[in-house]
């Protein structure tokens, strides 16, 4: 088997984020339903934890192509 | 691209799929090496002129009720102003950074929006040169407010929230001053590359790869490269979606990053 093993870490570094941004979503999921009018005060919170927490998938990705060789 | 420069990449090489890889983005139109006129270049100076004439166009003839096209420039001006500046700065002085968000984010907008708009199909901010612009006005803003209104000693002082015990302040100014001057540049270009980048790259193994199942004979690679093929269609699709994601948070950022400069706490 061939290939590169810089693609195997970013299936690691993106599984933390991924869980990360799934809780997020969950808690403003959970946040609106119990008071649909807060939704516009959650909704930067949640993006911004979403941009926050995706930052390590970022650096995966960007490290993956960078040590690709 | 065509569908003979999607087929002919597909087959490159002689047999075997080529898998796009970070080499498809440089696409210089005209000269060659670090002056050459490129793709993105091209888009980039166009979507700044599309820009310019429709923000023009649209408010021309302002009336006190809106016409269509006014409509969606108060829609967008709009809600960048209330749903981003003021909400995250501060009804007192976020009107002198409107114009800053506004640009920063119609700029990013229709430049990633040009990544799935078919003649074009180019995302500008996956060269990762035009992000790294964009946040270094960023950076240069929010020091510069945050010095010039409270001077250099206490805008270094104001790393440390105050009320810690004293021994546990070094290492938080460590790591504020990592956090302030590396990590949040850093993560502002690259969220905003690495989405345009790995959008776009997969799109093209989508594309290309239903593509070369398609003309590769048989009947169950042809089936199962119209499946990718339509799911190509449908990652297009949430392309858009992040697209436009991607100009919120950005956006959303430098304001985050502005109100924690302008604040009197820190």
């Amino acid at each position: 088997m061939t290939g590169n093993i810089a693609i195997l870490g970013y299936g690691l570094s993106a599984i933390g984020p991924g869980i990360g941004v799934g809780l997020i979503f969950a808690a403003y999921i959970n946040g609106v339903a119990r008071q649909p009018e807060a939704r516009g005060m959650l909704q930067p919170i949640a993006f911004l934890g979403m941009a926050i927490t995706e930052a390590l998938a970022i650096f995966g990705i960007a490290l993956a192509f960078v040590f690709r060789g | 691209m065509s569908l003979n420069v999607l087929g002919s990449l597909a087959t490159a090489d002689g047999g075997g799929f080529q898998a796009p890889t970070a080499g498809e983005f440089y696409q210089p139109l005209l000269f060659d090496g670090p002056f050459a006129i490129t793709r993105p270049a091209v888009v980039l100076l166009l979507s700044v002129g599309l820009i310019a004439w429709w923000l023009i166009a649209s408010t021309k003839e302002a009336a006190i009720v809106p016409g269509k096209r006014q409509w969606v420039t108060e829609g967008a001006y709009g809600f960048v102003r209330n749903g981003i500046a003021r909400d995250i700065i501060g009804s007192k002085d976020f009107l002198r950074f409107v114009p800053l968000l506004f640009s920063m984010f119609m700029l990013i907008l229709v430049n990633n929006l040009f990544g799935v708009i078919p003649p074009i199909q180019y995302p500008t901010m996956s060269r990762v040169g035009i992000p790294v612009a964009l946040t270094l006005v960023v950076y240069v803003t929010y020091h510069y407010i945050g010095i010039k209104r409270v001077g250099l000693r206490a805008y270094f002082k104001n790393l440390v929230p105050p009320g810690l015990p004293g021994w546990i302040k070094p290492s938080i100014f460590v790591l504020e001053v990592i956090t302030f001057f590396v990590t949040r540049p850093l993560t502002l270009a690259l969220r905003l590359f690495g989405n345009m980048f790995a959008g776009h790259i997969l799109i093209v193994l989508f594309i290309t790869g239903g593509w070369y199942m398609l003309t590769s004979g048989g009947i169950l690679l042809p089936a199962a490269g119209a499946v990718t093929w339509i799911f190509g269609f449908v990652m297009t699709l949430f392309e858009l979606l992040v697209e436009f994601l991607q100009a919120y948070v950005f956006t959303l950022l430098t304001a985050l990053y502005i109100a924690g400069a302008v604040a009197d706490e820190h």
